[in-house]
């Protein structure tokens, strides 16, 4: 139990690794198909409606595969630059991750886009502000306090979508617990020690957040 | 297309017999969590200390631990805990355990975990004079709960618990890694003997949808019935 402590530490780095840059890429993606989904133009909408349906309406694990297994095969990507990225299980596990948490991002983005008060953007407009800088000071900041809670509740989830990083054989914090439990079949013991760490880095994500929550909320 | 007819020759037979498979472990996985909501939400709402931290432990443990983390616990410690309980009353041959059986009580687990924080969330939002009147009509403690905070609690517990029953959905590909034949596993398969993944895993992509999409249609149902009245 205590001989597998730092090898479950290590991997819990590129854990954390696959977790940052996927949070990163995702949060942009989402943003960018919040705003498509509130744009009056119907296909625009659509398209990023159904974009954000089959992400949150399929497992992670399909999503992953896809990319993965299922990209590989097309000829004409094998030709080009792409390669070089899809080729590596890693940044395949990213793009899955990005496009997934994008998907949720995007739904909750647009919810506190759609909370704001009309009242709120009117007061802009007649005082004269350029509909630009609303919408970067006054919508953007109120749509980010609105969303901390749904988001951290997201960047949670996203953490242990990373486990699934282990089935393409990345070597992630799940993939050396499963590693470790095969070989010294003592299943429980890690089961502990890894479910620890986790526990651990969800106890920090959410009082991270909690923080920010209070640092925004209007009160203060 | 040829590759979904039914036979020999096609994968539409198996596919379909995988989709059975996944909506059976499903099912059985949000059963087996409602029976851990039964216990647990009672123990969350008591007043015991020591049993509020039994049922939070259980809540923050499984919906801060990867389900995938919980599934290699019971599919690698399953059949080694039976085996102990068994060999206490004297039976040590080798059992080995259903990977149905395994995968539907990790994901049940896992469910139940949810739904009690669902049912709990219900429970507290109930009018507290409710209860009030309940006692004021002198009802018993099963009339009280069965003819007053059930039917309400269920209300308002629906529109969550179908976010549960997604979740669980969707866990369900996860007990592939255990060899048990559903969608993802079959498709697995198929892709690795036709080496087409990125048809078959395209399909059971869709396959997921169809069942996410029936099974949103059936719960908006389930929603008016009980939400009679309001």
């Amino acid at each position: 139990m205590i001989n597998s402590f730092p090898k479950l530490l290590n991997a819990a780095i590129i854990t954390l690794k696959l977790l940052s840059v996927s949070l990163i890429v995702g949060l942009f993606i989402g943003l960018l198909f919040a705003i498509l989904r509130l744009n009056k133009n119907v296909f625009i909408n659509k398209f990023a409606y159904g974009y954000s349906y089959v992400f949150r309406g399929t497992p992670l694990l399909v999503q992953i595969f896809i990319i993965y297994f299922g990209l590989g095969q097309i000829e004409y990507l094998r030709s080009t630059f792409l390669w070089v990225i899809l080729k590596e299980p890693y940044w395949c596990a990213i793009i899955a991750f990005a496009l997934n948490t994008g998907a949720y991002t995007s739904e909750i983005l647009r919810s506190a886009f759609q909370t704001i008060k009309p009242g709120i953007i009117e007061a802009g407009q007649s005082l004269g502000i350029s509909s630009k800088i609303i919408f970067y000071k006054i919508q953007i900041p109120i749509a980010i306090r609105q969303s901390l809670p749904a988001y951290g509740n997201e960047i949670i989830l996203m953490m242990k979508g990373t486990s699934l990083a282990s089935t393409v054989t990345i070597m992630d914090l799940t993939g050396v617990a499963k590693y470790i439990i095969s070989t010294t079949f003592k299943p429980i013991e890690v089961f502990i020690v890894a479910g620890g760490i986790y526990l651990f880095m969800t106890f920090i994500i959410h009082n991270v957040i909690k923080f920010l929550e209070k640092k925004y909320s209007f009160n203060s | 297309m040829e590759l979904l007819t039914f036979g020999d020759t096609g994968w539409g037979d198996e596919l379909l017999y995988a989709t059975l498979m996944t909506i059976a472990v499903a099912v059985t996985a949000m059963l087996i969590g409602f029976i851990f909501a039964a216990i647990f939400t009672p123990l969350k709402l008591s007043k015991n200390k020591f049993l509020n931290l039994l049922a939070n432990s259980y809540t923050t443990v499984i919906r801060g631990v990867p389900e995938l983390l919980v599934i290699y616990l019971f599919f690698f410690g399953g059949s080694g805990a039976v085996m102990y309980v068994a060999s206490i009353f004297g039976y040590n041959e080798y059992i080995e355990i259903n990977a149905f059986v395994t995968g539907a009580f990790a994901i049940g687990i896992i469910s139940g975990a949810y739904s009690t924080e669902v049912f709990r969330g219900a429970v507290q939002s109930i009018d507290k004079g409710q209860f009030e009147a309940a006692n004021v009509l002198g009802l018993s403690k099963f009339g009280k709960f069965f003819k007053i905070i059930l039917p309400q609690t269920l209300r308002l517990a629906i529109p969550n618990l179908s976010n549960v029953w997604q979740i669980t959905l969707k866990d369900t590909s996860l007990i592939s890694v255990t060899g048990l034949v559903e969608i993802m596993r079959q498709s697995y398969i198929a892709a690795g003997s036709t080496r087409d993944p990125l048809f078959f895993y395209s399909f059971a992509a869709v396959l997921y949808l169809l069942l996410t999409f029936l099974s949103m249609k059936l719960i908006n149902r389930l929603e008016i019935k009980y939400s009679r009245g309001y």
